[in-house]
């Protein structure tokens, strides 16, 4: 935030809230929240879902990607009062370190993760598109995860480890 | 050396389930009860006076806690001794858009932001500094810094020049002589975590969770402007989500969260916005060359003379260092019997710069590789042969005194050459193939701030319970926590999972020097190798005894979850019985290695590692466009102590390399960053990056861990220039500059199709007077006395 913005912030409207009813990994939650509040920070901040990530907040990086109805969505550019009735997926429900998604078994044993931080995101963007092509070619799989930015891998083994598991089919 | 059973195996990291699940504690996800949020106000202007801070009406706004400014804080800190030029709040003036002026704690992120715009700051704008050549001129209005501190002409901060060996009898002995200049442009780390730190004051200690690269410099830098003694202050690194280099600055952040927390005795946290982290930058520095080499009819190397003027950007950061590391890594890949190296860094109004993957050694790198390929094509060579025929040999020591250990880059070469086919290249319009190599260091022979204490140190604990390692190594993504388990576990019989970690945490774990510079796994590793042997030592010595065995003790196997009779377990309590809980320390410090000389002791490194690379592209001549089909890279790592972490390491350094090459570029328009979002600053994406196939050589260093040497950075080196090549290849004009987009090779066809000089690039290099060189004596190629040994010699000479 740079001074002298054009965009000043408005403190002295009200904020209007809404008591959300929002099913995160099958789990029901209700939020009281201002209605202009994304998903990724209600994800985060008020339902402690802190595995979304963000990156840009403004749509660009692909890092907050969770799946709505099995779609992936970027998050940050998602407001909860679209979403009554939806069935969100974050990384949380993706699996667990108890039991980890064939995808996670995967990217763990590949070192298709290294920092981390943009791993959720492209984990639930490789959900969806095994959920739709369960054997997705090479370029597929790129084409698919092309609007989520990775800086350590080169992504290479990001695929990789997407073929492995779908070479090993679902669960 | 006997059979190893972890090192060298692909196995996960040991924090593998931690990042595939979320479960990772990252900053941002750090949330403690009541902790407020802070907002940072930020420069609008690139060069100005700071005429008054007016924070009166942003401390009336509900929710806010407290508002910080210069004042409260106002001593200069920097991560270079010679460079404490930078406040984390500024009151006397701003020196480019983003530097830190304000800082408000409140409720929230939302009503720290609002209270932002309350704060009223009235500035004198001065006429800012944009360029290298308008910083080497008198300025309009003032120089960015005060000349009491540069002590030098207008906007030049260091200024630097030797002579190795007799340059003139070097060009005297060459029959063919060329001059070129090259221009390689900034570009920024852009890790996908933004920069974010929460801190805490509770019972006069002040403990800091950050997104750092470095735990142990960011204690120094709070100890200094706080005015705490260290022992007050406890930095904690969190899970980090990138760094390439960009998180290796103690930053405004941290110290403002910290001087919050002391102020409101509330936890304060500061996320950066994406904008923000362009401000912060710290990244590659724009550097212009000018190379002269001289070779033989054979295309042998006699003398180069190598100029380089970098644009730092605001401030110093790493800049001392860097205005080296342009040159003086010149000569650990090719014999130079002679170089003259000289360079200047100056300040200009931009985000400053500073060490992004490769520090410095890129910049060179790219012209030197590229002037020998126009060399190759003068003498009608074949490039790849007219640079093997100068590669250094192995265990030699270059003109300017850095010793070279182990060296695969022959091997590197021909892996990559056989792989990619490069000989027997399709030879038509729009295709081509472009060769390079590189080396760097794995880790600086020298701290940072000047002693004569240990890089790295490791400490190890074993109780009934079983055994832990301790270390202020810093896991950033390159795997760090990973190589101090594969160590341990393989001295100590055991998997990586059996180890118990605590790293990068001042107050428990003794001291390493951050993950910069390469120096994790050499010095880090050494470090543990040495405590892990010391600990098995001890738990042998009391295993024979409980077996009754005496003298030899080797007989007692130490593996696969056993010593000798006994569990692992079993061995911990016997151990435990016999000597109360076990403690071991292992620490590394690098031997001195620098010739006798000032300003020796940047660019030595206990061993380099060493790249070569083969970039595959179709280049269009009507569009311009650059499309890399295949890079076949070969990486001499020493050893590698993981094949997995290794090849993602080699991966990603390509991938940031190709996006430098193509289209990175942290550029200005009218003294504002040009595009400060990830949707403008384009980096590559999952269908941007070509396949990489990654060759492993082993040539196992004597001083590395197991033979190990770097692989985070060297790698990215030879790409930028081979991709230049390659594209020079398809269409016979050269690109003298990154990032090589399409309109500059359609400017390079234009240049030829009007009968100009087939290439596009910076045209000249600005005059300026280095000053008086170091004439330094070189030294024996085949004198590999390192340490006292040489520091005797030196003393009898």
């Amino acid at each position: 935030m740079l001074g002298g913005s054009p965009m000043l912030h408005e403190l002295d409207r009200p904020i209007q809230r809404e008591v959300l009813i929002l099913s995160v990994n099958g789990e029901e939650h209700q939020v009281l929240a201002p209605v202009h509040e994304t998903l990724l920070e209600v994800l985060r901040e008020r339902l402690g879902l802190t595995g979304t990530k963000h990156g840009c907040e403004l749509g660009e990086c692909g890092t907050c990607t969770v799946l709505v109805d099995g779609r992936p969505q970027l998050s940050c550019l998602l407001l909860p009062v679209q979403l009554a009735g939806r069935e969100i997926t974050t990384v949380e429900g993706l699996g667990s370190t108890a039991d980890l998604h064939p995808l996670q078994q995967a990217f763990a044993e590949l070192g298709a993760a290294q920092c981390g931080y943009c791993t959720p995101g492209i984990l639930l963007a490789a959900r969806a598109l095994l959920d739709e092509r369960p054997r997705p070619s090479h370029d597929e799989i790129r084409e698919a995860l092309a609007g989520n930015l990775c800086r350590c891998t080169g992504y290479t083994k990001i695929v990789e480890a997407v073929e492995l598991a779908a070479e090993r089919g679902r669960p | 050396m006997s059979r190893l059973d972890v090192v060298g195996q692909p196995l996960p990291r040991v924090d593998a389930a931690a990042k595939v699940t979320g479960v990772a504690v990252y900053a941002d996800d750090i949330v403690l009860p009541r902790m407020l949020h802070c907002r940072i106000l930020r420069s609008p202007h690139p060069h100005a006076r700071i005429l008054s801070v007016d924070a009166g009406a942003a401390r009336r706004v509900p929710g806010v806690r407290a508002v910080l400014t210069g004042q409260d804080v106002p001593i200069r800190y920097g991560i270079m001794p010679v460079a404490q030029d930078e406040r984390a709040l500024e009151f006397e003036k701003v020196r480019y858009v983003g530097d830190p002026v304000a800082a408000v704690a409140a409720v929230d992120e939302e009503t720290a932001a609002a209270a932002l715009d309350a704060i009223r700051v009235e500035y004198e704008v001065l006429d800012p500094v944009m360029s290298i050549e308008e910083a080497l001129r008198e300025p309009a209005d003032e120089p960015i810094h005060e000349r009491a501190y540069t002590r030098r002409a207008f906007n030049v901060h260091r200024q630097l020049a030797y002579d190795f060996g007799d340059l003139e009898a070097g060009f005297a002995r060459a029959d063919h002589v060329r001059e070129d200049v090259f221009f390689y442009q900034g570009s920024t780390h852009l890790p996908m975590e933004q920069h974010s730190a929460v801190a805490t004051y509770v019972d006069g200690r002040l403990t800091l969770w950050s997104s750092t690269q470095v735990v142990h410099y960011v204690h120094r830098a709070l100890a200094r402007v706080l005015e705490l003694p260290m022992h007050r202050i406890r930095v904690i690194g969190a899970a980090h989500g990138g760094g390439f280099g960009g998180k290796t600055d103690p930053f405004a952040h941290e110290i403002v969260v910290s001087r919050l927390a002391m102020v409101t005795g509330r936890p304060v946290k500061c996320t950066l916005t994406r904008e923000e982290v362009f401000y912060a930058h710290r990244g590659r520095h724009p550097v212009l060359m000018w190379i002269r080499t001289g070779v033989t009819r054979d295309g042998r190397i006699t003398a180069v003379h190598y100029r380089s003027a970098l644009d730092g950007g605001a401030y110093g950061s790493y800049g001392p260092a860097s205005v080296f590391y342009t040159g003086t890594q010149q000569t650990t890949t090719y014999a130079i019997p002679a170089y003259r190296f000289e360079s200047v860094r100056v300040f200009t109004n931009k985000a400053p710069c500073g060490p992004k993957r490769g520090h410095g050694t890129p910049q060179g790198r790219f012209g030197i590789e590229l002037q020998l390929d126009k060399i190759a094509e003068d003498l009608g060579m074949d490039p790849a042969e007219l640079k093997r025929r100068n590669f250094v040999q192995p265990f030699t020591r270059a003109v300017n005194w850095l010793r070279i250990t182990s060296c695969g880059l022959e091997e590197c070469t021909r892996k990559v050459l056989d792989a990619s086919g490069y000989a027997r290249r399709e030879r038509r319009p729009g295709r081509g193939m472009g060769f390079a190599i590189s080396s760097y260091m794995s880790g600086a022979g020298t701290a940072i701030y000047w002693n004569d204490m240990a890089h790295s140190e490791v400490q190890l604990k074993v109780d009934r319970t079983g055994v832990t390692a301790y270390c202020g190594a810093m896991e950033i993504g390159q795997g760090s926590d990973s190589v101090l388990a594969f160590v341990v576990a393989e001295e100590l019989g055991l998997r990586p999972s059996d180890v118990r970690l605590v790293t990068a945490d001042t107050d428990t774990t003794p001291v390493d020097l951050g993950s910069y510079s390469s120096r994790v796994t050499f010095m880090a590793g050494n470090a543990a190798l040495q405590a892990a042997r010391r600990m098995r030592d001890l738990l042998v010595e009391a295993v024979a005894e409980r077996m009754g065995v005496h003298g030899d003790l080797s007989e007692i196997e130490v593996r696969d979850g056993r010593i000798g009779d006994f569990s692992f377990e079993e061995a911990c309590v016997i151990g435990t019985t016999r000597f109360g809980a076990l403690s071991t320390s292992g620490s590394y410090r690098p031997p001195r290695i620098g010739g006798p000389f000032k300003g020796s002791g940047v660019g030595p490194s206990p061993a380099y590692s060493y790249s070569a690379c083969v970039v595959d592209v179709d280049a269009d001549a009507r569009t311009g466009l650059v499309d890399v089909r295949k890079v076949w890279i070969a990486h001499d790592v020493g050893r590698a102590i993981n094949p997995l972490l290794v090849a993602g390491q080699v991966e990603g350094s390509v991938y940031m390399a190709l996006g430098e090459a193509l289209m990175e570029e942290q550029a200005y328009r009218k003294g504002r960053h040009k595009w400060p979002s990830m949707l403008e600053y384009k980096s590559p994406t999952f269908v941007d990056t070509p396949a990489i196939e990654t060759f492993i050589v082993e040539t196992v260093d004597p001083e590395g861990p197991y033979g190990a040497k770097e692989a985070g950075q060297g790698p990215l080196l030879p790409v930028p220039p081979a991709l230049v090549s390659a594209v020079h290849d398809a269409l016979g004009v050269w690109v003298d500059e990154v990032p090589v987009t399409p309109e500059k090779v359609l400017r390079a066809l234009e240049a030829r199709s009007r009968g100009e000089a087939p290439r596009h690039g910076p045209r000249a290099f600005p005059a300026f007077d280095f000053g008086e060189r170091i004439r330094v004596e070189p030294p024996d190629p085949r004198d590999m006395r390192v340490g006292s040994e040489l520091e005797e010699a030196f003393r009898g000479a």
